[in-house]
């Protein structure tokens, strides 16, 4: 097996500190989430791929909007909404055997609306009505918040159904990471508010009061009363799924904020997602919510650090020419045409220069990381990987970096 | 075949910046802007999605729906739906409001969180407002991210779609106009060249061409790192990492010069999964819309020094 668990740290009183793995091992609901293009799907379904392996469990991922080669990967490419096992021959091709399973989906917010939809629908003509209603269609297709929603919404049902021991789900990128977080309870009272009565009484007979008079005349003089009338016929629709509704996002809340599920923030080490992770990171904390882990992604090596380093580079650059013209008969004695005086210490300013570049960002990395003012249960770092992940190897060597 | 070249992008009066998050659009935004005003504009630039960040940049205090000026000629603000609902209904409807009326507010809530579009009209039309009433040369907008920059520049024709008369549908035909003049608007898409920013550029630069009238003026990317060697040049750092060289360099720095010559390595390594990226993005992309390239800083922080640094860049890129 090309994956093995490391032994867990034993802390001094017996209590084995958390790592990675004993998290992956005792939730049933990991979300993984944190400011956009800090590597949340790729973290999320490598940690998903380690605990099918070395766990023996049955590992959900549900995924927003994979690369494509990490979708083909994970045998996801134009699958959409329904789960599908990740095939034998895919581990195969990656040289290990799991003891688990391996399933993962995709978020379709579209069809995921659908579906809500006619579970919720009292009869198939309501159902019909507002699956072709223009203002359903704009709401779910287009409707930010939607998306928030729908992805918890699709979590709870999974998680309902029992179908698997772990879910590892990535959430969608949000203008604010904690939109999803609130969409439920938003969703609940947006449906019990007053407006919303308001509306649902058919536009027109309504008895107008003086406090609704002027939100009347307002949205008509803006929207017109064509549009006006739109809205409240759709709001007339949902409100016979009104009480379904409610129940239902309180049922997700509850469950987001349930010992076995947990949250993992995804960051990188540079300024501004940082921020915003650690933001979110308190947050969570702030609100009860289990963080369970920090994983610092693309983080550069350890070897771009300390005075020794520059001190070598900063000697390459000062004296290149006067070492070129030692080093040109050693390194010419294979292949004369290497042997060059000028272009050895052209090439020795060049390596010269990039690592003490690279130790700029290397250093305040080090800096960002050192001022982390949340300390989660575990906090992984993930080096930077010279290709991209594409296949499960990758994956693989993604998720033992998370695993150590 | 080249076509006519398209508007160049500094000559805009409205230009929105996209990306993916991560990919810098908010620096790139803020230099763009730097760069018009630095070149004799009065240039407003606004943030939509209101972090707040966007003050930082230029080393200012956190800017609110009313601009403020940042660096001389350049004046910052942060998009407020509901200043502008109460801003549209005094000066476009003559309805005014006063403070916060309790329905008024609630019945905003509302419309924001029900009513499609309404949200995103009000935030491209105070942005088309400036461009046609304000006293600018140029308005740059710190846009939403490539996830959700569609739906802001189609909202016009969605609330077209939508709403048949009312005030409202008077008003979406003058935005529009606006919008889809590339004479005037253009959208800047900004991009590193990674799997998933290439990606997601690629789609947007179709959607932006199906479901918008917007033009894309441009692809920036941002990140380029430096290439260290020439094909020649590479075959020597080959040769000096051997273990004879090595040692002979070790002694002539008098320590180990093995972590310096690896970080070149992986240099080289970045770089060159990054071109193929690149070369995907390049067949992506309509060759008719220029490309610039903004090299990666290796700098220690974010603020006007760097601000300032990608501004000259873009200059130099724009042929400045």
């Amino acid at each position: 097996m090309a994956a093995r668990t490391p032994k867990a740290k034993v802390a001094e009183a017996d209590v084995p500190a958390p790592t990675m793995d004993s998290l992956l091992a005792t939730k049933e609901i990991v979300v993984a989430c944190g400011p956009g293009g800090v590597g949340k799907t790729t973290t999320a379904a490598a940690s998903a791929l380690m605990a099918a392996v070395n766990h023996g469990s049955k590992v959900l991922v549900l995924t927003v909007d994979p690369a494509k080669r990490l979708a083909n990967a994970l045998g996801l490419d134009g699958i959409g909404n329904t789960e599908h096992r990740v095939p034998d021959s895919a581990f195969r091709a990656a040289g290990v055997k799991p003891r688990g399973e391996l399933w993962a989906a995709m978020l379709d917010t579209k069809e995921s609306w659908d579906s809500l939809i006619s579970h919720h629908a009292p009869d198939d003509q309501t159902r019909d009505e507002i699956l072709a209603n223009p203002l359903y269609q704009n709401i779910s297709g287009r409707f930010i918040q939607s998306h928030d929603y729908i992805a918890m919404e699709r979590l709870y049902e999974i998680h309902s159904a029992a179908e698997y021991d772990l879910i590892v789900v990535d959430t969608p990128p949000t203008r604010n990471a904690l939109d999803f977080l609130d969409a439920p309870e938003r969703l609940a009272d947006f449906f019990s508010s007053r407006l919303l009565r308001w509306l649902i009484v058919p536009y027109r007979s309504k008895l107008i009061n003086v406090a609704t008079k002027p939100f009347y005349q307002i949205s008509d003089r803006i929207l017109g009363t064509e549009f006006m009338s739109d809205i409240s016929e759709f709001f007339i629709l949902f409100q016979t799924m009104y009480d379904g509704f409610v129940e239902r996002s309180k049922a997700v809340g509850r469950l987001l904020s349930d010992r076995r599920t947990t949250f993992v923030v995804v960051s990188t080490l540079e300024e501004t997602p940082l921020r915003e992770a650690e933001f979110f990171a308190e947050e969570l904390t702030a609100r009860k919510l289990h963080l369970g882990a920090i994983v610092l992604n693309k983080v550069l090596p350890d070897y771009l650090q300390g005075r020794a380093g520059a001190k070598v580079a900063e000697a390459m650059k000062d004296r290149a020419e006067d070492m070129a013209a030692v080093l040109a008969p050693v390194v010419g004695a294979g292949d004369p045409t290497l042997g060059d005086p000028a272009q050895i210490a052209r090439v020795l300013t060049e390596v010269a220069d990039s690592y003490l570049n690279f130790q700029v960002v290397a250093v305040r990395e080090m800096e960002e990381r050192a001022t982390l003012a949340v300390t989660p249960d575990v906090l992984a770092t993930v080096p930077f990987f010279d290709t991209d992940i594409y296949d499960l190897s990758g994956l693989l060597r993604l998720g033992e970096q998370i695993w150590s | 075949m080249p076509a006519d070249p398209l508007m160049p992008i500094l000559d805009r009066k409205l230009v929105f910046v996209t990306g993916k998050g991560g990919t810098g659009k908010t620096t790139v935004a803020s230099a763009l802007a730097l760069l018009a005003a630095s070149r004799g504009k009065k240039v407003l630039i606004c943030e939509i999605d209101a972090k707040g960040e966007l003050a930082g940049y230029y080393e200012a205090p956190p800017t609110g729906f009313k601009e403020k000026e940042v660096q001389p000629g350049l004046f910052a603000m942060t998009m407020d739906t509901e200043a502008s609902l109460r801003e549209y209904l005094r000066l476009q409807l003559r309805i005014p409001i006063v403070g916060r009326i309790g329905p008024v507010a609630k019945a905003f809530d509302f419309l924001a969180a029900a009513a499609p579009g309404v949200r995103e009209i009000l935030t491209v039309g105070k942005l088309c407002f400036e461009v046609r009433d304000g006293d600018w040369d140029m308005v740059v907008v710190d846009a939403p991210a490539t996830g959700h920059i569609v739906g802001q520049l189609a909202a016009p024709q969605a609330v077209n779609g939508l709403v048949k008369v009312g005030l409202i549908r008077n008003q979406t035909d003058w935005m529009l106009e606006i919008l889809s003049d590339p004479a005037i608007t253009g959208l800047l898409a900004v991009c590193t060249p990674e799997e998933m920013p290439v990606i997601e550029t690629i789609e947007l630069a179709v959607r932006i061409r199906e479901e918008t009238t917007v033009q894309l003026a441009g692809v920036i990317v941002n990140r380029v790192l430096p290439e260290l060697f020439g094909r020649q040049e590479e075959a020597v750092f080959e040769a000096l990492t051997a273990p004879g060289p090595l040692a002979e360099l070790d002694g002539l720095v008098d320590g180990d010069a093995g972590p310096v010559l690896e970080a070149a390595r992986l240099a080289v390594t970045m770089r060159r999964t990054r071109s193929t990226h690149l070369e995907h993005l390049r067949e992506g992309i309509d060759p008719t819309v220029p490309m610039l390239y903004l090299p990666f800083l290796f700098a220690r922080s974010h603020g006007l020094r760097t601000t300032r640094q990608v501004a000259e860049s873009l200059g130099e890129e724009l042929g400045y």
